[in-house]
């Protein structure tokens, strides 16, 4: 180091290799408890808080999608991909109307979900720059080919069962429809697992199941609106085992995922999910207490569709807060380094 | 297509495994943020060279910072840490326990860079240089890149719609010069050059530093083993990584994007499943 005094300057600038804060008189010594035993430590260690931040902001820049233009598209496209197949078991099995209105429902649903995909982008006018390459990294590529080829499907097949002509044309694209229906359906789990934010990406392992079991409870719940009284059976029984995966799969991911799952059941994200299991429960035994009420019926999927869609923003909402709390990125990482050193509460330096 | 991914067990350069068969080194920053002033000059020169606009004439009221992070239109970010601590091993008393900790962040040009390979569009792309870029004339503004990022750095530019970032100054580095934060730093804390040489002289720095009893400093992003196979720029820092707002462990989200997709694939049996369940004659 240089010192300025009334003689001048003198010592001479160690440029980029000073040792910024070192003694300049000998022993250096360590204010930290962790590291190096051959150092001294004479300087008493401040206990270290469990958890420390940036002036609390967060690490992770929040998602930037908006509600209801996602969590509504993520709705949308479980609803559409489950009904297909909904309406490809009504139309081999010769359930004419509730074949014919899945279909519509599907074509309206993926219609919808396309046009908030779009409506959400930063440059709508570009959306076409989604099929300008196929990456399998990339869960939004996959999902937007997934899109374009389901969706035109989707579309024949509702317009051909509604017109009641080109049978054959219709038989086919019901047949497409309903193979790529699941994976449009569930699709979007992987669109939001694969990301850094916590609350998504530790809950891959069950959000595939708990998206497969919602879009089954909204297409079962749908077509026991739509369906005549007397082929609404195949709806009451997809929307009740939809519901019944819906729920343990929301279950299993909060129990398995412990504090990173604390904003399931926090602010926002967590009133829409309690709202959601209250109308999920309910619409399960008015499905089966009122099965031979129409009106009951009806009730019971309106009820089970929206609790598909409150799952749907009440995960999506979660993700948000996750990435808005640096404790939910920091606890976890450090969790996992303390695993892997076996350091235990020493906290080594890198 | 994911071509990162195929080589993320080895330490294979990152413009080699994109597809480059002949291209220069790969190139980083080495921020040594035990000689960083504060004085934010990198801030301002990133911004004047790549016309980033303001982000904002707004009091954070927490410190010095007022750009508080790394954003669309902040690139180069400066943190400021008190405290109530001595500075190494300097005399208690002498300038009182308290240091501050100052940090020139950016974005780290990941050996597995999360939003190169969640980017739909292909708008991200890996330069020969083995950097991180946005082509701004064919990002859509999807935002899946934003989440992804395990750092926080890249983000959606407000009126805009696009997302932004850092380019390690693709332009001026694609002739010869250095970024423009590493030519205006006065310190040299921000250091440029190829990655292998910084990684080198970092090690030679922190090993200085502990002989000289500064036991605090260690690197941050260096190691090719880490979650995101290193950073293409690393830092040396004296707290634990939280304290300057990064994070401890971070890991590359697409490394369980193979398992994420097997796990979707038996979702979408199961809904195929139940659906044919749906109208099997139930047992009388």
């Amino acid at each position: 180091m240089s010192d300025v005094t009334g003689q001048g300057v003198s010592g001479t600038q160690p440029g980029r290799d000073a040792l910024t804060g070192a003694s300049t008189n000998g022993a250096g010594r360590s204010n930290r408890g962790g590291r190096g035993g051959g150092r001294r430590g004479e300087q008493p260690m401040v206990p270290k808080a469990e958890f420390t931040s940036y002036y609390g902001l967060p690490i992770l820049n929040a998602p930037v999608w908006h509600s209801p233009d996602i969590p509504g598209y993520l709705f949308l496209g479980g609803l559409a991909g489950a009904s297909s197949v909904l309406a490809a078991g009504a139309h081999v099995t010769g359930r004419r109307d509730l074949a014919m209105r899945s279909k519509v429902v599907a074509t309206g649903a993926i219609g919808l979900s396309a046009a908030a995909l779009v409506h959400d982008l930063g440059r709508p006018s570009r959306f076409y720059n989604m099929l300008r390459v196929l990456k399998p990294s990339s869960p939004m590529s996959v999902g937007s080919w997934l899109l374009a080829a389901y969706g035109p499907a989707a579309a024949v097949a509702g317009a051909t069962a509604a017109l009641n002509r080109f049978h054959r044309v219709g038989a086919g694209a019901t047949a497409a429809a309903a193979v790529l229906g699941p994976a449009v359906a569930t699709y979007t789990a992987a669109l939001l697992c694969d990301t850094a934010v916590p609350a998504w990406h530790e809950g891959y392992r069950e959000m595939p199941f708990l998206f497969a079991g919602s879009s089954a409870a909204a297409a079962g719940g749908v077509g026991l609106i739509t369906a005549p009284s007397g082929q609404s059976g195949p709806a009451r029984r997809l929307a009740v085992m939809g519901a019944a995966l819906e729920t343990v799969a929301a279950q299993q991911m909060e129990h398995r995922l412990g504090m990173v799952g604390e904003p399931y059941r926090q602010g926002v994200a967590g009133r829409y999910l309690k709202v959601g299991r209250a109308l999920t429960a309910s619409g399960v035994v008015v499905a089966l207490v009122g099965r031979r009420s129409r009106v009951a019926s009806a009730a019971a999927g309106a009820a089970l569709a929206a609790s598909s869609a409150l799952t749907r923003f009440g995960v999506f909402e979660a993700g948000k807060q996750s990435a808005a709390d640096p404790k939910y990125t920091v606890e976890p990482q450090r969790q996992r380094i303390e695993d892997r050193t076996g350091a235990g509460r020493s906290r080594g330096c890198d | 297509m994911s071509v990162d991914r195929a080589d993320r067990a080895d330490r294979a350069d990152p413009a080699t495994a994109s597809g480059y068969s002949d291209h220069p080194p790969r190139m980083g920053f080495f921020t040594d943020t035990s000689i960083c002033i504060g004085c934010k000059a990198c801030e301002v020169a990133c911004k004047e060279w790549n016309h980033v606009p303001s982000d904002g004439l707004s009091f954070t009221g927490m410190s010095y910072d007022n750009s508080a992070r790394l954003s669309a239109d902040t690139w180069r970010h400066v943190a400021f840490i008190e405290q109530r601590k001595p500075l190494a091993s300097q005399e208690p008393g002498q300038s009182g326990d308290l240091r501050w900790l100052m940090a020139s962040d950016v974005c780290k040009h990941c050996t597995h860079a999360a939003c190169l390979d969640v980017c739909p569009t292909g708008s991200l792309f890996r330069t020969e240089f083995g950097t991180v870029v946005v082509q701004e004339d064919v990002c859509n503004g999807c935002g899946y890149c934003i989440p992804a990022c395990p750092y926080g750095v890249i983000d959606q530019r407000q009126g805009d719609g696009r997302a932004w970032k850092c380019t390690l100054c693709y332009d001026r580095v694609s002739v010869g010069m250095q970024p423009a934060c590493a030519q205006a730093c006065p310190t040299e804390s921000i250091q440029f050059g190829p990655l292998d040489e910084l990684r080198a002289r970092a090690e030679r720095r922190v090993e200085a530093m502990h002989d000289a009893g500064i036991a605090d400093a260690r690197l941050y992003g260096h190691d090719p083993a880490d979650g995101v196979g290193g950073d293409g720029a690393f830092f040396l820092l004296l707290d634990e990584p939280e304290v300057y707002g990064l994070p401890p462990d971070p890991v590359v989200t697409t490394r369980d994007l193979p398992a994420i997709w097997r796990k979707v694939g038996v979702a979408a049996l199961t809904i195929a499943a139940a659906g044919i369940a749906s109208f099997a004659r139930a047992p009388r």
